[in-house]
């Protein structure tokens, strides 16, 4: 196997050997947690933990609130409110699935922003980024479909919103629109269709995790240097690597622990305040609410989505060449799904020869704008489609592409980077004193 | 070893322990919910005790009224149903034992243990009320009222014949019909569950 | 304690741009409800008093059918007696489809029934009204003042009994009279162009509301002897609206609180636990 050399597992009574040969499954486990990981990650390498975690406590609340949920258009909100209501426990598991979604996306933000500063995405991580980012649209499209369940007056007019992108496909899109709702509007077919999909995929996503964590088991983590740990030999490795049990499984439960309180005190206290309150008012496909806001992780993309309007030049210039058939809603569309093709390819747009953003001086300001610019676009998602929103959309939308299309590969050549370290141990022994050496009290930098 | 290596080695382990603790009963509090849902839900157990108003029902009938999914029989008995109960020895019957879920278990099935006591302040003679399951404990069909061998019940599904205190008698049914936790609340009401 | 706060809704908001866009300003009073905050509760008495200015106006049209008789003996409830509730229920009539041999009648309620629906068409249900009206806080429904504040639905319910006015004199002086009452609580309603100025901006509050002004004032008599004024009587019922919505709320911020407490607890273990485990490797001082 490939990899950081370090020890395996090896069965030694008789009864582990026995297993071994029929299902190497111990030395599977053991070769996991025990694998060498850089000693000087830092804290934002725990938001992997977190997202697993997330995961299975919305698998596990997801199961025990079908026990209780009726997918059916009369039944929906009532089975909903009878969890809140007079399911033993029914209000707190219900809650802690429905704010366990924004967990689940504050973490993969913050996890994928990490990846984008510390070059995680750069060779030979390639397969990971691509993996990661399939598991970020395969999470967006179960939270998405997810908050139909309830069948409140967002979900409705929500779903109507969202399927109607795919409507915006010239020629097929109607068909397409048709064949997502199973009729020409939303209703039960689609309320039946989008449960049991928001029950499949995240065992689909369960199991792309574990391809995720295979693929940078096999490279080996990327850390705060983009330095590789040094594979020529097991001693050279255990120097700048600990293995993961104890060392990270410790440091990555600490910090668990901490989001949960916050969790905690969200759930407990205001487990309302990220939810729209129009989803306690039961569909009615004959009222609109007066104002359709995804919720607050897809807002960045619902910006993008409608920055570009028929009045801006690209778009009448995409119309004009493609002659009318790219009009300014598919441009739109096009746009969202766009800005996450662009973050995906991110590896090949990156010209830069060093790896993480610690050593990028010029990167660096671009990388904060880039940050910026999302959360700009977070908030501008949620603003009305009128001056000054628009204009404040469409310069972040483009510099949304910008950063990806222009700036990294053009940065990679001309930005001249500082020299990193030349090993891992070097740069944990800069920030910690190194064993033997003249200091013997060293308050850690970081 | 020092006596201080000793000590810090006391003192880390403590700690660890004390982590590992903290962390098991932390999980625990969080897997109890995911199981106690199961459980009936508020409005399953609110169903579980209901109020039959008996004002209505005149010596010699009975009111079926349905109880959890299953029906139950209030039978107002007379007299004579109630001495013919009576004379009987409780060893001549197939089930000896009560089966009234207000009594202890092992009660006999005498017709006091197998009546629902009249509240003070009713005109019902004592002993008169009589409340049991309608499912024959033979494979749980309904039994029918006032008809068989022993002019109570009798399950038309394998021949089963019960008395004016629903004990069985004759045929392949088991035991007697099982009598639920009752209870007058007022003269005319009676509580199921 | 009463703040006053003005809070603009937005209304008619459409994702294409040049959509015509109406700002309605609203009068919402930030009340200093008992339930608020992380260790508020419900006030037994005050939902004792909304359940009767619910029971003795509000339920004339309006339904309140996710809501079971039983839960109003709950302890963190109104918590009624159990003969009292009992005795309240009966006073409903529900349609039971097990009667009359299948074809169903007409019976007095039990404690396992629920709340009639609404009368009347155009009266919502109020069980979650008190929820699904928390949006109109903040700048542009971000909910900042709902989380500075402790402004929701309850705020806005009970500013919405207590913001009908006079009609302004731009409206009163209309040929043909707004239909409904004026409410300066109230952002969806209907508006007369009389009241915009030249660029459509609204010049008073609020807008026409179709539900006449349910509360005065006296409107009910309490047992206990409570003053009934429309100020309290409007707090009272959006306090018993709010737990009609959320009864759980109590249990919630219990659950909450062991949470917190106990999550922090085990952070600080697992803070020292790592330190510790660290400590060899970053070689700090050997302690």
């Amino acid at each position: 196997m490939a990899g950081i050399p370090h020890d395996h597992y090896e069965p030694k009574s008789g009864g582990e050997k026995w297993l071994n040969n029929r299902l190497p499954i111990v030395g599977l486990i053991h070769d996991a947690l025990f694998i060498p990981t850089p000693k000087n990650l830092n804290w934002m390498w725990i938001w992997g933990i977190v997202l697993a975690f997330t995961l299975i406590l919305q698998i596990a609340t997801g199961v025990v609130l079908v026990m209780h949920y009726t997918p059916h258009v009369d039944l929906a909100f009532a089975s909903v409110e009878h969890i809140m209501r007079d399911v033993n426990g029914g209000h707190m598991i219900r809650y802690f699935h429905s704010n366990g979604a924004s967990l689940f996306f504050v973490a993969v933000y913050l996890h994928i922003f990490r990846g984008l500063y510390y070059g995680s995405y750069k060779a030979p991580r390639e397969v990971t980024w691509i993996i990661g980012m399939l598991m970020y649209l395969l999470m967006m499209g179960t939270a998405f479909m997810g908050y139909v369940l309830p069948w409140g007056q967002m979900s409705f007019h929500g779903t109507a919103v969202i399927t109607g992108l795919f409507g915006a496909i010239p020629f097929i899109g109607e068909s397409i629109q048709t064949w997502l709702l199973g009729a020409g509007a939303v209703g039960q077919p689609a309320l039946n269709r989008f449960f049991s999909l928001h029950y499949l995929m995240p065992f689909i996503l369960l199991g792309l995790t574990i391809v995720h964590i295979w693929a940078f088991h096999t490279t080996g983590n990327n850390n705060p240097t983009g330095v590789e740990v040094r594979r020529t030999s097991k001693e050279d490795a255990a120097k700048d690597t600990l293995p993961f049990w104890p060392y990270f499984v410790i440091k990555d439960l600490f910090a668990l622990a901490i989001i949960l309180a916050v969790f905690m005190a969200i759930v407990g206290f205001m487990p309302n305040y990220l939810g729209h309150p129009d989803n306690y008012i039961p569909a009615n496909p004959l009222a609109t609410p007066s104002h359709i806001v995804p919720e607050w992780y897809f807002l960045p993309f619902y910006a993008i989505l409608r920055a570009f309007t028929a009045d801006v030049w690209v778009v009448q210039l995409v119309n004009w060449v493609t002659f009318g058939i790219v009009d300014a809603k598919f441009f739109g569309v096009l746009a969202m799904f766009g800005a996450i093709a662009v973050m995906a390819l991110a590896p090949w747009l990156d010209t830069s020869s060093v790896r993480s953003g610690r050593f990028r001086p010029t990167f660096k300001w671009y990388f904060a704008l880039l940050v910026v610019d999302f959360v700009v676009l977070a908030w501008v998602g949620a603003q009305p489609a009128e001056f000054p929103y628009d204009w404040i959309s469409l310069i972040a939308a483009t510099y949304w592409f910008a950063y990806f299309l222009v700036i990294l590969p053009l940065l990679g050549v001309m930005e001249k980077p500082l020299t990193p370290p030349a090993t891992i141990e070097d740069d944990f022994n800069a920030h910690y004193a190194p064993t033997g050496g003249t200091k013997t009290i060293v308050n850690p930098a970081e | 070893m020092s006596h201080a290596d000793e000590h810090q080695g006391t003192r880390r382990d403590f700690l660890y322990y004390a982590t590992a603790g903290a962390a098991v009963v932390i999980g625990g509090a969080a897997v109890w919910p995911l199981v106690n849902q199961m459980n009936p839900s508020a409005d399953v157990q609110a169903l579980a005790s209901i109020r039959v108003d008996v004002s209505g029902i005149a010596e010699g009938t009975q009111l079926t009224v349905l109880w959890q999914g299953k029906p139950v029989f209030i039978r107002y008995r007379t007299p004579a149903e109630i001495e013919a109960s009576q004379a009987v020895a409780v060893t001549d019957l197939p089930d000896q034992g009560a089966e009234n879920a207000n009594l202890p278990a092992g009660s006999e099935a005498t017709d006091a243990n197998r009546a629902l006591p009249t509240p003070e302040g009713s005109e019902v003679a004592p002993g008169a009320w009589l409340v049991q399951m309608g499912v024959c404990t033979h494979l749980g069909c309904v039994p029918l009222g006032e008809q068989g061998d022993f002019g109570g019940w009798f399950c038309p599904c394998h021949g089963s014949h019960y008395d004016t205190a629903g004990r069985i008698r004759k045929g392949p049914a088991p035991r007697n019909l099982p009598v639920p936790v009752a209870s007058f609340v007022d003269a005319t009401t009676i509580q199921l569950g | 304690m009463l703040r006053k706060l003005t809070l603009t809704a937005m209304a008619a908001l459409a994702i294409s741009a040049g959509a015509a866009t109406a700002e309605t300003e609203v009068e919402i009073h930030d009340f200093d409800f008992p339930f608020e905050g992380p260790f508020g509760s419900y006030d037994t008495m005050q939902l004792q008093r909304g359940l009767k200015i619910y029971t003795e106006v509000c339920a004339a049209c309006h339904g309140l059918e996710r809501v079971a008789f039983r839960t109003l003996h709950d302890e963190t409830g109104p918590a009624l007696p159990e003969d009292q509730m009992r005795a309240y229920a009966a006073n409903f009539e529900v349609f039971d489809k097990a009667l009359a041999d299948g074809e169903g009648d007409y019976r007095a309620a039990t404690p396992a029934d629920y709340y009639p629906a609404s009368s009347l068409s155009n009266a919502p249900d109020l069980s979650l009204m008190a929820k699904s009206r928390a949006g109109f806080h903040g700048p542009y429904g971000t909910g900042i003042s709902q989380f500075v504040n402790g402004m929701g639905g309850a705020e806005y319910i009970a500013s919405l009994m207590d913001g009908y006015e006079e009609e302004p004199a731009c409206a009163a002086e209309m040929e043909t009279p707004m239909e409904g009452a004026y409410n300066v609580a109230f952002a969806n309603g209907g508006f007369p162009d009389a009241c915009k100025d030249e660029h459509g901006h609204h010049t008073v509050p609020g807008s026409w509301i179709a539900m006449p002004q349910p509360l005065y004032g006296d409107d009910v008599e309490f047992d206990d002897g409570h003053e009934a004024t429309l100020e309290s009587e409007s707090q009272d019922v959006a306090a018993f609206l709010m737990w009609a919505a959320e009864p759980k709320m109590t249990a919630r911020k219990q659950a909450g609180l062991t949470g917190v407490i106990f999550l922090s607890l085990l952070s600080v273990l697992l803070y020292l636990t790592n330190k510790r485990i660290w400590a060899p490797h970053k070689n700090k001082l050997k302690d």
